[in-house]
């Protein structure tokens, strides 16, 4: 099994150069501010004081070359500066966050799975028939509503109307935090949930035409044993990589439902950190995100190259 | 070697393929119809709205804040005694027009790049992906949030962000679709007969492979919609006091409990619009690539 994950290495090179970028696109955001960067990294505590210390601290009167090598360098020993509101390390409190996010990640993948799996199945059985076009009605609608605003109706109608659930917050307890991060976890699975649908129907629909399901199934295998054992575990592969591609937007809607939720997440911790102005705090939490993409693309190349022998990403030609 | 098996599966799957798709066809090309109508009603509404909208958007009536629905205010008024119906409406002009000019220059910068490192290939190819693999680490919420901080709330600001960010996905697009067609026999010939790179690119290469641009622009266009509601309703969209649905839908979120139309109208006119535009998005891929049904 662990000889088909010989491509890791390669892939881990590959992503040094998008690492790379990735350091120098948030680098340059600062200077993208008008006026002196350290001026706005300062925002309203600037003195002229710390203006000058810190533009000598970042370098400010070397050549830009300098001054990113000097903020990669930082970046190694795990400094992403201090949040200009907390005047804690941006680190702390990005560290502080990511649990939260993370958790709400993990349960609106679980919740879309839950969801997507059997609609796109009662879909891909019968083609153009009045259920698939009811999963299609369901589809179109879920990528149609902005995700905040779902989220808004949802408050409204399981917390507000019918009390089931908190209207916002992440709860004091640990066993606390699954019922308060259900209703955004369920508000990122709805939006998440088309995308999903339309890969794994459109795959299911390729299986099912296939000889393996017409040899399984005349060997007397039908209903959910078939389901799961053949037709599921071959369509679910292309859907992976959906899934995998889709973790980045996913991540980006959690950012705002933070906000409409109240969770103390990365979400919260930027918006809040846009509105005071605190550039650090902004750098930093983009950063994360970035890298925790890049992670998720090399995640999912090793979980597809689980589900499929038939993949090997080894031997793959450099495109 | 085909087994008799196989042959009649494939058959039957051939068969199938037939029977559904003319099927599919038909209520696609239904989509297509209705897209254009729920699309051509909302720009209708937008274009007309200084006609259309009975009350000035912007005008404050403290006196008469938060009102229910009734026949003067069909929609209420919000906290600032504004018209509802008459911000929604206005509303339409902003969202609709930002959503299709945000998509403009992504699709030109994105298809020309796109274009080109797919034609020529070599290290401007392998550069340009590497740069096209560094954009696509920014979630396109995270992205467009921090550009629009960097460069000040506004219309402009959002037309850079929204750029800025999704010029990759036509690069990619165009690029792969490139890559298919440089190959074609009408390229080659194309190339034989004398022809510049500037014309085969133009001339051959480009009206082939746009078809698949367009159609992700379509669906672009909704995703840019959100994006300007999302902007909107955390408050670094367009400036108030202009009527943007996403910042209604903001202002409404308080009166949650007491005004509900406030913050679910303007919600659901968004749904209305993204569902007009994925309507006419799948029925132009219909109609642009019919080859690639499924």
């Amino acid at each position: 099994m662990l000889h088909r994950l010989r491509f890791l290495p390669g892939r881990l090179v590959q992503s040094i150069p998008v690492v790379f970028g990735v350091t120098l696109i948030v680098f340059f955001m600062a200077r993208l501010l008008p006026g002196n960067p350290a001026l706005a990294l300062l925002g309203q505590h600037a003195t002229p004081a710390s203006v000058a210390a810190l533009s000598k601290q970042l370098g400010l009167n070397t050549p830009i070359w300098e001054q990113y090598l000097l903020f990669v360098g930082r970046l190694f020993q795990g400094n992403l500066g201090t949040s200009l509101t907390y005047q804690l390390p941006v680190t702390q409190l990005v560290a502080q966050a990511i649990p939260v996010t993370l958790s709400l990640l993990g349960m609106a993948l679980l919740l879309s799975l839950i969801i997507s799996i059997p609609l796109a199945a009662v879909a891909a059985f019968k083609p153009a028939s009045g259920r698939d076009l009811g999963v299609r009605a369901f589809t179109l609608l879920g990528q149609g509503m902005p995700q905040f605003w779902l989220g808004i109706m949802l408050i409204l109608l399981l917390a507000v109307g019918l009390r089931a659930f908190p209207v916002g917050g992440y709860g004091t307890t640990a066993a606390d935090h699954p019922y308060y991060l259900f209703l955004p976890a369920l508000t990122l699975a709805i939006t998440m949930c088309p995308t999903i649908i339309r890969s794994l129907r459109a795959s299911i629909i390729n299986v099912l035409g296939s000889e393996y399901i017409g040899t399984a199934k005349s060997k007397g295998s039908y209903g959910a044993a078939l389901f799961r054992g053949h037709v599921l575990r071959n369509a679910a592969i292309p859907t992976v990589s959906i899934i995998g591609v889709n973790l980045g937007f996913l991540v980006g809607g959690s950012l705002v439902i933070e906000k409409v939720f109240a969770l103390p997440g990365l979400g919260s911790l930027m918006i809040n950190a846009i509105f005071a102005r605190d550039f650090p705090t902004i750098q930093g939490v983009t950063l994360f995100v970035a890298l925790f993409v890049v992670l998720v693309g090399i995640l999912t190349d090793v979980v597809y190259t689980m589900l499929d022998p038939r993949v090997n990403l080894g031997a793959k030609e450099q495109s | 070697m085909t087994t008799p098996t196989a042959a009649l599966v494939s058959f039957k799957q051939r068969h199938r393929a037939v029977g559904s798709r003319t099927i599919k066809a038909w209520y696609r090309n239904g989509s297509l119809m209705a897209g254009i109508i729920i699309v051509g009603m909302l720009v209708l509404v937008a274009v007309l709205a200084p006609i259309l909208a009975p009350y000035d958007p912007i005008a404050q009536h403290l006196t008469n804040a938060l009102e229910s629905p009734s026949a003067a205010h069909w929609l209420g008024t919000d906290k600032f005694g504004r018209d509802v119906l008459s911000r929604l409406i206005w509303g339409a002009q902003v969202d609709l027009r930002v959503g299709f000019l945000a998509v403009l220059i992504p699709f030109v910068i994105g298809s020309v790049l796109g274009a080109i490192a797919g034609y020529f290939g070599g290290w401007l190819d392998t550069v340009l992906m590497r740069i096209v693999d560094i954009f696509f680490a920014f979630p396109f919420y995270v992205m467009v949030i921090v550009l629009v901080f960097v460069f000040g709330s506004g219309e402009a600001s959002i037309y850079i962000a929204i750029a800025a960010v999704s010029w990759v996905s036509y690069a990619r697009i165009v690029r792969g679709e490139v890559l298919i067609a440089k190959k074609q026999d009408y390229v080659v010939a194309a190339r034989l007969g004398g022809m510049s790179h500037a014309r085969i690119l133009t001339k051959h290469i480009g009206p082939n492979v746009l078809s698949q641009a367009i159609i992700y622009a379509m669906s672009d266009i909704v995703m840019d919609i959100m994006a300007i509601v999302t902007l909107g309703y955390l408050g670094l969209g367009i400036n108030p006091p202009t009527a943007e649905w996403g910042s209604m839908i903001n202002d409404g979120q308080e009166f949650i409990t007491t005004q509900w139309q406030q913050a679910t109208i303007p919600g659901l006119v968004v749904v209305v619009t993204s569902l007009g535009l994925s309507l006419l998005g799948d029925g132009l891929s219909d109609l642009l690539s019919p080859e690639r049904r499924k």
